[in-house]
């Protein structure tokens, strides 16, 4: 059986690893190398890498250099990937798969693009999507902008593009520890038939097990593992018990 | 020093940073006179297959290949480089492989299942098969939407199931393949890589 996956998510910023809450109040954690260290030895099933400041800086070749020499797991990097040589760059580099997000906004046919090229498994699009109503919309350059795209429709044209999945962040939940929005997992897990990956608000395992029954194949978390004595393996455990399937972790 | 064979496909900085993890110096080449020097050939690889034995034949690395398997030198492929090894592949129409092991790389049948086949899943090795010598749990890290079927499923030495059971890991002598990342399945992954070095 294919397993769910914990996912932690590392965010770099200043080339210091941050937190935000809401998108907003990047506090600065630590050191990136030190906790892409951590986790490798908590045997995680990937990680997600996002550098915060290369949408206007550029890719930093050296961040993904230092967190490679530690990782023994699959990496989905993002931040700043505008075109399909940006793409080749991070794969090159040692990721496995990489994150888009304004870039694909701004111009959606880099998914189809990098799909074609690579193949539609190291493609994700991640969206950021706040909850207006009944609805969720969209917003591009780390929340700053409201697209007036509604998250639903961008996940299913993302999908068609050839995505391969959805990194899905709920910018209300962001860093508040209170829960995943489960309503959000669902409409788009439902709306599409490749892995969502749910992030944003997990504060307990009991989060991660409602996000899974929402329709997530994974689940990421920073704040929780970052902040509290809570492991992924906490996560997985909690889990396995529930009856999903889980890779166990050492 | 072990040879990591360029062809110009795939992750091989991924491959190189897990053997040095392990403590073994290696290289990305397709220099023959390193590689006959080399005491174990990694054939990593992510890609297609007519591509990839493109690029081989190119750089002449097939002869390179054979000679030192001649000379009984161990050889691991992984992924792409793992289904190179057959003698044929049907992705993008009809391919010779490498004939090292003799069968066939198909497309895994969609039925339930999504293809490409991504991420962790249960391997089943053969019971007291060298290459996976303590690497329980035996879960491992897939990306593939094609596998080697094996003519002779005593060539066989780990299997997975996706929608229909495939070989997840073949051997014949000391040519071995696997399907699935080890470079990218944690502590079991570097196992199977540390098992492969001790394999001499």
């Amino acid at each position: 059986m294919l397993k769910v996956r914990v996912m932690p998510c590392l965010t770099i910023k200043n080339k210091r690893l941050v937190k935000s809450v809401q998108f907003d109040e990047h506090r600065n954690i630590g050191s990136y190398v030190a906790a892409a260290r951590v986790f490798n030895g908590r045997d995680v099933d990937e990680m997600v890498v996002l550098d915060l400041d290369a949408r206007e800086q550029g890719i930093d070749p050296l961040i993904l250099q230092e967190i490679t020499k530690e990782c023994f797991m699959p990496l989905a990097v993002g931040g700043g990937v505008k075109t399909l040589e940006d793409v080749q760059r991070l794969l090159d580099l040692g990721a496995d798969k990489v994150v888009v997000n304004s870039g694909a906004l701004a111009r959606p046919e880099l998914i189809q693009e990098a799909s074609a090229r690579f193949g539609a498994q190291c493609v994700v699009v991640s969206i950021d999507a706040k909850r207006i109503g009944e609805t969720w919309e969209v917003f591009a350059e780390g929340g700053q902008r409201a697209t007036g795209l509604e998250a639903v429709v961008w996940a299913k044209q993302a999908e068609g593009l050839g995505a391969g999945e959805i990194f899905l962040t709920s910018i209300d939940q962001d860093g508040m520890m209170e829960g995943y929005d489960t309503g959000l997992i669902e409409a788009i897990s439902q709306a599409v038939r490749i892995p969502v990956i749910a992030s944003g608000g997990a504060g307990k395992p009991e989060h991660a097990f409602a996000a899974v029954r929402a329709g997530a194949s994974a689940v990421c978390a920073a704040s929780v593992f970052q902040y509290t004595q809570v492991t992924p393996a906490n996560f997985k455990e909690f889990l396995a018990k529930n009856g999903v399937d889980m890779r166990a972790s050492n | 020093m072990i040879a990591i064979l360029d062809y110009g496909m795939g992750n091989r900085a991924s491959v190189q940073n897990a053997l040095a993890f392990l403590g073994h110096e290696s290289v990305v080449t397709q220099d023959p006179a390193v590689i006959a020097a080399a005491t174990h050939l990694i054939l990593p690889g992510v890609g297609a297959f007519g591509d990839g034995m493109k690029a081989i034949h190119e750089r002449g690395l097939d002869r390179v290949m054979a000679d030192e398997i001649a000379k009984g030198k161990p050889l691991l492929g992984i992924c792409l480089g793992m289904q190179l090894l057959a003698t044929k592949g049907e992705e993008g129409g009809l391919h010779d492989g490498l004939g090292f092991i003799p069968g066939t790389v198909k497309r895994l049948s969609a039925g339930e299942v999504r293809i490409p086949h991504v991420g962790w899943n249960d391997v089943t090795p053969k019971t007291g098969e060298a290459l996976f010598l303590g690497t329980e749990p035996n879960v491992f890290y897939f990306v593939h939407s094609f596998a080697l079927m094996a003519d002779d499923t005593g060539d066989i030495i780990a299997t997975c199931d996706y929608g229909m059971p495939f070989a997840a890991a073949v051997r014949r002598g000391k040519i071995m393949g696997v399907q699935f990342h080890p470079e990218k399945s944690q502590a079991s992954g570097l196992r199977v890589l540390k098992n492969f070095l001790s394999i001499t």
